[in-house]
């Protein structure tokens, strides 16, 4: 079997109050724009940190671009945008080019010091997320949609071939969560950036990922947009009428 | 007296010189410390310093050679308060209080047995920059290159872990080595800030300067100037001011740092005001 970009192999994850991921086995190709989906509490975040090696696998495996998961280093192909970051200090005193700049460390060695060039890398990924205005403000001083933006180049200046992204729109409005998965789609399909996108936004999703997971502790179904719109398990859970408002707008 | 006259004593000399570098570190560290919610760490440190140097006393090893007890004390019990945090389940302002409290008990018992409070441990407690010897100045200035070279070459690191430390770990950063490295310099500077501000006023010195600076820094690189600038200003002036008016230099270092800060709070709120209401016009 080839090396995906992602796989997991009957993936288990435990927290002390119990098993919150059983049994996950899914294949993510290069390319691929994956939306991550279920409830509250659906295991959505700890399947993303599992694979970032931020939560522990109890059993099964999983694997980064061939490598396992426990093993990885490769950073620097790897994008990465945290649920957490929600909570920013408002008084951090970093400016936007060097939060961005911070991208970069992944494809350093030591000391990671960053040279002229990278301060251009920084600059031309500023510019194509339409932000190179704000380049010297501070970060905190910034309005949700723009930190989210500035967050997003960050995860975005090494250049990666895999985009991880963490409920990345939950502090934005609906105009802008629409604009801003149109604008992973167009990195994704202009880049050949594989995305994994966890969001609650199901429907909104399905307008731009190219498969979907959707799990509730259990993977429930994972496939192509037309496929869950298909999906008699999908019908089963939220109805037949909910599923067709969903799979319309798409 | 007037300058000239002040700066002509070795004693003001070798004041102003390991007083400046000391606090130029404290300050320093004292930014990623803020940042990381871990600014209590030099009183933590500063007490358990309390009882190395008891101990150095009692063994009497003192003024440079009592470091030769305290420092190593210090910097073990620094990755003592990270152990705890990472192996025992505690929080880090808890695992502070835990062996701040295990190094002024130590202190406090080894002083009684030396037959109570001598002039030197009362020394470290207040601080006494005037009287540094020679030796110190020398030590302090080996321990600042050492500092600020790690610091340099840590620089980065430090700053991604202050912004966010699972996303530096993600970026392959080794966080637990850097956290390491972060509280093993502040050991190290805190021992050195004993002799200039005393145990009960070293938190002083790591926090005041950084928090001024954030109220006024516009990039983190700013930040940290800003903060070393304060740190060294507040020194200098501080030893000048506690001369002149006989008065004990590190209360007036503190005060001075107090003052640095309610300045750089009320330029933020007035240029904060003016940008509002000039935004509403």
């Amino acid at each position: 079997m080839p090396d995906g970009i992602v796989r997991t192999e009957r993936l288990c994850c435990s927290y002390r109050t119990g098993r919150v991921l059983e049994d996950i086995t899914i294949s993510v190709e290069a390319g691929d724009y994956v939306g991550i989906v279920g409830p509250n509490g659906s295991g959505k975040s700890t399947l993303v940190r599992a694979l970032m090696g931020l939560a522990d696998i109890s059993d099964g495996s999983a694997s980064l671009f061939g490598v396992p998961c426990s093993r990885f280093s490769a950073w620097g192909r790897i994008g990465y945008l945290p649920q957490s970051l929600h909570l920013l200090n408002p008084l951090f005193p970093a400016t936007v080019a060097e939060t961005v700049g911070l991208g970069l460390l992944s494809l350093k060695r030591f000391p990671r010091r960053l040279t002229h060039a990278d301060r251009g890398k920084v600059d031309a990924v500023l510019e194509q997320l339409d932000i190179y205005a704000i380049r010297s403000q501070l970060i905190g001083e910034l309005s949700g949609g723009q930190q989210q933006r500035v967050l997003l180049a960050r995860a975005l200046v090494n250049n990666p071939e895999l985009l991880i992204l963490d409920e990345p729109t939950a502090a934005l409005d609906p105009e802008m969560r629409e604009r801003f998965y149109a604008l992973i789609g167009e990195i994704n399909s202009s880049r050949r950036v594989t995305v994994l996108l966890v969001t609650h936004d199901t429907g909104a999703i399905g307008k731009f990922a190219s498969k979907m997971l959707y799990l509730d502790k259990r993977m429930l179904f994972y496939g192509n947009f037309e496929e869950f719109c298909r999906s008699a398990d999908m019908s089963a859970l939220f109805g037949e009428h909910t599923q067709h408002v969903m799979c319309h707008r798409h | 007296m007037n300058v000239m006259e002040i700066l002509s004593y070795g004693f003001i000399q070798r004041a102003l010189l390991a007083g400046t570098l000391i606090a130029v570190l404290c300050s320093v560290l004292g930014v990623f410390l803020v940042l990381r919610r871990l600014s209590l760490i030099g009183d933590g440190l500063a007490h358990v310093t309390f009882g190395g140097t008891a101990i150095a006393l009692s063994l009497k090893l003192y003024s440079a050679s009592s470091l030769l007890v305290s420092l190593p004390v210090v910097l073990l019990s620094s990755l003592g308060i990270l152990k705890l945090t990472e192996k025992a389940r505690v929080g880090g302002d808890s695992a502070i209080g835990i062996v701040s409290a295990l190094g002024i008990s130590a202190g406090i018992i080894l002083a009684s047995m030396g037959g109570g409070y001598n002039v030197d441990l009362l020394s470290y407690l207040f601080g006494n920059i005037l009287s540094i010897t020679t030796q110190e100045v020398g030590i302090a200035f080996v321990l600042f290159c050492v500092v600020l070279l790690l610091l340099s070459l840590f620089f980065n690191d430090l700053f991604a872990i202050a912004f966010d430390e699972e996303l530096a770990r993600v970026s392959g950063i080794r966080t637990s080595t850097i956290n390491a490295v972060l509280v093993l310099l502040t050991a190290l500077s805190v021992v050195l800030a004993m002799k200039l501000v005393g145990i009960m006023l070293i938190s002083s010195l790591l926090i005041l300067p950084a928090v001024s600076a954030l109220q006024l820094a516009r990039s983190f690189k700013a930040c940290v100037a800003l903060a070393a600038l304060q740190g060294g200003c507040s020194v200098v002036a501080g030893i000048f001011l506690s001369f002149a008016a006989n008065l004990p230099t590190s209360a007036m270092i503190v005060l001075l740092n107090l003052f640095f800060f309610s300045l750089a709070f009320l330029v933020r709120r007035y240029f904060s005001h003016r940008s509002k209401s000039t935004g509403t016009l």
